[in-house]
């Protein structure tokens, strides 16, 4: 199903998803990679505040190539989540909603989000060029000396992903693959 | 003895690094324009087609064609009548990196210590592979490689024993590992023989080659279309959501090797393969 929510989401809409949906977000993501994550959690490990609050907020698994003068960013598409499978259930803990990237998570990841409730997009890999064009703003708000692993604050219209997991626990990479070889008579 | 510069080997690299960034080969984008007509997973050729438009866009805006521009992998061919005149020929192309990764706005992804972690800020130094051959000819390909893709590959050290199945079987288990974590649909590299660096290099070599050339050894052909055949039978499709192309073609190098084994390197590649090659 099509669907377009917004960007801080709310649990009410993270409930209405489920695996399978076709989303297009429009509003705040900030991006972060495995740097970032680390240092986020060594931050909240120490009882430090994270460099921004959490609270229903969607973090992009992004870290963009430089942008050129006169565009708001190089290009830009996801990277591979499981690098963030260790960090990401206690960054959930801290009330992060959403994330972006591509690729399996962990059971612990996947549990997490059902306790939190939570949701996991997969935007395309390797669509970065195109993936940019969704990108109005991007402003750098934490860890700049990472380069492109810092953070930042992204405003987004109309960003194309797929809901993989819901916080029902339903995984679209578990059941897509099997799902077309069942109706493509592949044994 | 002819002699070369390395003005023109920094220059000549520098090029390189951002024409493979922004443009795939005629045969890479042929692929996946095929693919995207017979695709008929319905996610999946929504994703073919936003891979279709992501190229044209690149290509239109010099916008590189996916963030991670990858870790620039070399191939020198050297002749071993040439002389290279002006400095240090590794230092050459890794300034080349450094320029080409500066000028063109790619992504510096390489950091100088695997455990310290600080990134060099200009993405090198470049992976450098030395071939000497006799003659004259001196020949530059170039192939920035991603690494999500790159983490699913593996190294399978068979044995005499497992033969044609062995491989097959280590292959589509490889590729069935990688699966939505490797941006499909992939392209994989095979390389069989040797020892346990050679097959590695052979396999990253194998993602270079020309898809339409492919191996001029019988057995190692019929091999290759028989494991795209069954790799595309695994149902993985675009983006790991089910269809029929989950793998562009498999391309597969061999090397002898010992009476006492079979190494097996798989290099997994996503559809975002890039080689350029350059002879001075
Ligand atoms: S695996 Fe390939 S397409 Fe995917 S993010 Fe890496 S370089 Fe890009």
């Amino acid at each position: 199903m099509e669907k377009h929510i917004s960007g801080p989401i709310t649990k009410e809409e993270i409930q209405s998803l489920h695996a399978g949906d076709y989303v297009y977000i429009t509003g705040t993501v900030y991006t972060a990679r495995d740097a970032a994550h680390k240092r986020m959690y060594e931050a909240i490990t120490e009882g430090k505040e994270p460099p921004f609050d959490l609270t229903d907020q969607i973090i992009y698994y992004l870290g963009p190539s430089p942008a050129k003068a006169g565009q708001v960013i190089g290009s830009a598409g996801p990277t591979t989540s499981s690098r963030m499978d260790k960090y990401a259930p206690l960054l959930m803990e801290h009330g992060l909603s959403g994330m972006i990237g591509k690729g399996k998570r962990s059971p612990e990841v996947l549990q997490a989000m059902q306790k939190h409730t939570c949701v996991y997009f997969a935007a395309v890999g390797g669509a970065g060029a195109l993936l940019s064009k969704c990108i109005k703003k991007a402003e750098i708000i934490a860890y700049e000396d990472l380069g492109t692993e810092a953070i930042r604050r992204l405003e987004v219209e109309n960003l194309p992903v797929i809901v993989v997991a819901d916080a029902e626990g339903n995984n679209l990479y578990e059941t897509a693959v099997d799902d077309y070889k069942r109706t493509h008579h592949f044994n | 003895m002819r002699t070369i510069h390395t003005d023109i080997i920094t220059k000549t690299i520098r090029d390189m690094c951002i024409e493979a960034n922004l443009h795939l080969s005629p045969d890479m984008e042929r692929v996946i324009k095929e693919a995207t007509k017979t695709e008929d997973g319905p996610l999946g050729k929504q994703i073919m087609e936003q891979l279709c438009e992501n190229l044209k866009i690149a290509e239109e805006e010099q916008i590189p064609i996916c963030q991670d521009t990858g870790m620039a992998i070399v191939f020198v061919t050297v002749g071993q009548d040439v002389h290279v005149e002006g400095g240090s020929l590794a230092e050459a192309i890794h300034e080349g990196v450094r320029q080409g990764y500066t000028d063109g706005y790619l992504r510096k992804s390489v950091v100088r210590d695997p455990l310290i972690r600080e990134n060099t800020n200009d993405n090198t130094p470049a992976i450098i592979h030395y071939t000497i051959v006799p003659g004259d000819t001196f020949e530059l390909l170039l192939a920035p490689k991603g690494f999500g893709s790159e983490n699913m590959s593996r190294i399978f050290m068979l044995k005499p024993a497992d033969g044609e199945e062995g491989v097959k079987t280590s292959v589509i288990q490889a590729v069935k590992d990688a699966g939505p974590n490797a941006c499909p649909p992939m392209v994989v590299g095979v390389g069989l023989g040797g020892d346990f660096e050679t097959c590695a290099i052979l396999a990253k070599k194998a993602l270079t080659r020309d898809l339409d050339s492919p191996s001029p050894l019988p057995h190692i052909r019929k091999l290759e279309e028989e494991l795209l055949r069954e790799l595309n039978q695994l149902g993985i499709g675009p983006g790991g959501f089910g269809g029929k192309t989950t793998v562009l073609a498999v391309n597969m190098e061999t090397y002898p090797t010992h009476i006492a084994g079979m190494p097996l390197a798989v290099n997994i590649c996503c559809h975002v393969n890039r080689h350029v090659k350059r002879t001075l």
